[in-house]
């Protein structure tokens, strides 16, 4: 273990424990107002007259006519309205907010408007998007991938062809449920204003409020405040946000508070995109496959929000971690009446990852072969091109990290043992092997994100860390401290974190894409080395250095083709799951879970332990219980009682190993582990409940329900 | 309606529906803010309080419930010798990271290692089952009620 690795108490410990952190809901704002927001209860209508009632003084309502710049939430484009004009797009859109002292009063004057709707025909999800004519897509993208010395097509004598699979997986919504829901607030101050809240990504924010006011850029000002979980549920929904408290203070005059309760969160915030994906494999005589054709298509919901990218990224993980001679993928993501999906952990990736890994087993078994053995003579090595033609330049581990599971959790005895075991109660275990891109995908970091990190050191020794990436319970305000520490040689006391503020750090991109350690770390670590060499302008002077981010030399990326190296680097990591079920109830039961993960260099090995772990937990719950259904366009799924997230109980026992395998491009080696804790779980579980009941899995969650049903159509459990 | 109970030690009288959840009581009226909302619902243990020593979620509890009672928050507690073991617990073991969750299972650990000195690791995902976290996948929490039990009991 490198030194750097050996975990240190993480200082925002004991202030949390004592219930002193102050989240958004805790601050006192002086003399704030609250909000509440009108929702549609249509899935797709046009607005034909809103009535509100004679407010009581000190109650205003805020619509769109009240939005000074454009009325559109800032994403990758502006297609996505902050309050509707004539159309209402999902059931749960805002269509206005009222503002006023008591949230008692305002919610009897939200009760009296009255909103005329026209209704119009809606499409809900995949199944109605494919029912329809003509779909409207956002997004539509053709990829042919041929890798370079692998026969072509026509290369290939049809003959030596042993079969084909054609198959297709469904994967379901997610919501987050980190445990503090969306809240907000702003004032203004002069000519002025100030957003505070639960976000990931305080620039996001910025930009999307400078687009809504049509201010400068200098007149707004975010602050992080102390963020309870996000997950990729505060990297987008924030800026809508925002966008509310920011027009209600502005028309105020006052400060506005919005706190979202669980139920209006989960009925309203962005959650993870279901897909569809069908997969076409041929193998070879050999026992290899050949050729993989992938369509992937995802509900992109009523806002396009980031399903590009979302979708982008299920692509490029289309064939796994698997050498596959030829590729083509599509992809597609529909617009579709209900809430705009967004930004998740694992980022499309856990779909990807969840059908091309069960394909990889019913590949296996056709082939009369173990799954995990089939698998192993796919996988790619240091070398090998990725799918989009990038090359693997750094160690490959895999070999190494599955023989370590394989003994731990005696993989090779239990399998065929559980596969033969008849009766009531099953136990099964299954693999899955995966990798996830850290950072942005292709040139995004250089063309898009721009990363620029700064550090402050004073005169007393105390050094300030200026970026804007936020401590969100991943840990990233201790890593980021240990990294400047380590790197300078001072105690980790004098390195000092604050929640961002934009007034004070410069735009160091969002807390999202397994980034934050990577890339933003490397940032501050080469700001630590120029710090070391810089002197202070005049005694007793702060000195600053800042550092900015230079695309590594050997990346080549072409985004119009989406070819060259999707991602500078990538974690891997390999997942066993043994789980228990029975054929009254068909709850699945996880028992144990065996991981072992490259991630680089640990920056702090308890830390990065505690972010597999809750990965794990919410692939597993991702993969068994977490269940939306939309029923006429509203989700129905609203409490958390009815969505149901893994508790103590029914998270198993996880065992970890961390292989080394540092990274030239991370600091001391690092890369990224945020994410790709969440895309083991699903398929490891799919695997497993094949191997107990002898049948072929294609959905996730995979509900009691549904496993009752492909027992009793594939004749499962003999 | 006046309702007296004790809070933390300290004598309060507040002024409410006796229907009103204790946790805006408690957060609102008096400012205690390590109670947190999570869900609303009783499903999150979020907002956990000790009523008369027994674990409460105050989200779901009227206030009139609270009646001459004793109230201990997470505010209290956090002064006792036995919270600074749990704590460091805690924080030994990683079982905080966004802590939004935190101050519910500090109270539910503290209600189970009264009842329990010395559980088992069943036990102690049984006594915490009330309580959800997104974050840790718990098992870090359970390696800390487990250490705390361990040095409560002098090991
Ligand atoms: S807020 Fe009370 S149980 Fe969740
Ligand atoms: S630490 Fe975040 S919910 Fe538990």
């Amino acid at each position: 273990m490198s030194t750097i690795s050996r975990s240190i108490p993480r200082t925002d410990s004991p202030q949390k424990s004592a219930g002193r952190a102050n989240y958004l809901d805790d601050m006192r704002i002086a003399g704030a107002l609250h909000a509440r927001l009108l929702l549609s209860t249509r899935p797709r209508a046009r607005i034909l007259r809103v009535e509100t009632p004679a407010l009581p003084d000190g109650y205003v309502t805020v619509d769109h006519s009240d939005i000074p710049g454009t009325n559109a939430v800032r994403m990758i484009n502006d297609g996505w309205p902050l309050f509707p004009v004539d159309m209402v797009e999902y059931v749960g859109q805002p269509i206005l907010l009222i503002a006023g002292p008591d949230v008692a009063v305002i919610d009897e004057l939200l009760a009296a408007v009255t909103v005329e709707y026209e209704d119009l025909t809606p499409v809900f999800g995949i199944d109605g998007a494919e029912t329809v004519e003509d779909p409207e897509c956002f997004v539509d993208y053709h990829l042919e991938y041929h890798l370079e010395g692998a026969p072509g097509p026509t290369d290939q004598p049809s003959g030596d062809l042993a079969f084909t699979i054609t198959e297709t997986f469904d994967t379901g919504a997610q919501e987050h449920i980190y445990l503090e829901p969306q809240a907000m607030a702003a004032w203004c101050e002069g000519h002025r204003i100030t957003v505070t809240g639960s976000i990931q990504c305080p620039y996001y924010v910025h930009k999307a409020l400078v687009t809504v006011l049509g201010w400068d850029a200098d007149r707004i000002r975010v602050v992080q405040a102390t963020t309870g979980g996000a997950f990729g549920g505060k990297e987008d929904f924030p800026s809508v946000l925002a966008g509310y408290v920011a027009l209600a203070a502005h028309k105020t005059g006052q400060p506005v508070k919005l706190v979202l309760d669980r139920g209006q969160d989960i009925e309203i915030s962005t959650k993870r995109h279901p897909s569809r994906i069908t997969l076409a494999s041929s193998v070879g005589r050999s026992g290899l496959a050949q050729s993989t054709c992938a369509d992937i298509r995802i509900d992109g919901g009523a806002f396009e929000g980031l399903s590009s990218t979302v979708l982008q990224r299920a692509m490029f993980n289309a064939s796994g971690v698997y050498r596959i001679p030829e590729i083509s993928v599509q992809g597609q993501a529909y617009r579709t009446n209900i809430v705009p999906y967004g930004a998740f952990r694992g980022f499309g990736s856990p779909q990807a990852f969840f059908a091309s890994e069960m394909h990889m087993c019913h590949l296996a078994r056709k082939h009369g072969e173990d799954p995990l053995s089939f698998k192993r003579r796919h996988l790619v090595r240091q070398g090998d091109r990725t799918i989009t033609g990038g090359t693997l330049r750094d160690p490959v581990k895999m070999e190494e990290m599955i023989d370590s599971v394989l003994t731990q959790s005696e993989y090779n005895r239990k399998r065929p043992e559980y596969e033969r075991a008849t009766g009531i109660t099953r136990r099964g275990i299954g693999v899955s092997l995966f990798n996830h891109g850290c950072g942005f995908t292709g040139s995004g970091e250089r063309d898009i994100i721009k990363a620029r990190v700064k550090l402050r050191g004073h005169a007393d020794g105390k050094v300030e860390v200026l970026c804007s990436n936020v401590e969100m319970g991943q840990g990233a305000e201790t890593t980021l401290r240990k990294i400047v520490a380590e790197t300078l040689g001072v105690p980790i006391g004098n390195v000092v974190f604050q929640n961002p503020d934009t007034d004070q750090v410069p735009d160091s991109g969002p807390t999202v894409a397994s980034r934050t350690v990577m890339v933003v770390g490397g940032l501050l670590h080469t700001a630590a080395l120029k710090l070391k060499d810089a002197t202070s302008p005049g005694p007793g002077q702060p000195v600053e250095v800042e550092a900015n981010y230079q695309q590594p030399a050997e990346i080549e990326w072409d985004q119009s083709t989406f070819t060259g190296d999707a991602y500078p680097a990538f974690s891997w990591g390999v997942n066993i799951i043994e789980i228990e079920l029975d054929l009254l109830t068909y709850a699945i039961r996880p028992l144990t879970v065996w991981a072992s993960f490259d991630i680089g260099t640990a920056i702090d090995e308890r830390i990065v332990i505690g972010q597999i772990h809750g990965g794990i937990a919410q692939g597993i719950g991702y993969g068994t219980t977490e269940l939306l259904e939309v029923r006429d366009g509203a989700f129905q799924q609203r409490t958390m009682t009815d969505y149901v997230i893994p508790g103590s109980l029914d998270t198993p026992e996880i065992h970890v190993n961390l292989v080394s395998n540092p990274y030239h491009g991370g600091p001391f080696g690092a890369k990224g582990v945020g994410e790709i804790p969440l895309t083991g779980p699903p398929p490891a579980l799919g695997d497993a409940v094949e191997c107990a009941l002898g049948v072929e899995i294609h959905q996730i969650p995979l509900t009691p329900e549904y496993l009752e049903r492909i027992v009793r159509t594939q004749g499962g459990a003999q | 309606m006046r309702i007296s109970f004790t809070v933390n030690g300290n004598p309060v009288v507040v002024e409410a529906e006796p229907l009103a959840r204790l946790l805006d009581v408690l957060r609102i009226d008096l400012g205690l803010h390590g109670v947190k909302e999570g869900c609303g619902e009783g499903e999150c243990g979020a907002c956990a309080v000790l009523l008369n020593g027994r674990i409460v979620n105050s989200c779901v509890t009227p206030v009139a419930a609270a009646a001459d009672g004793e109230i201990l928050t997470i505010e209290g507690f956090c002064e006792t010798d036995r919270y600074a073991v749990i704590e460091q617990a805690f924080s030994d073991s990683g079982g905080v990271q966004c802590g939004f969750c935190t101050p519910g299972f500090v109270m539910a650990t503290e209600a189970l290692l009264r009842e329990n000195s010395k559980p088992s690791e069943d036990e102690i995902r049984r006594g915490l089952s009330g309580n959800l976290c997104r974050c840790t996948g718990y098992n870090m929490i359970v390696q800390a009620v487990q250490a705390a039990s361990e040095t409560l009991n002098g090991q």
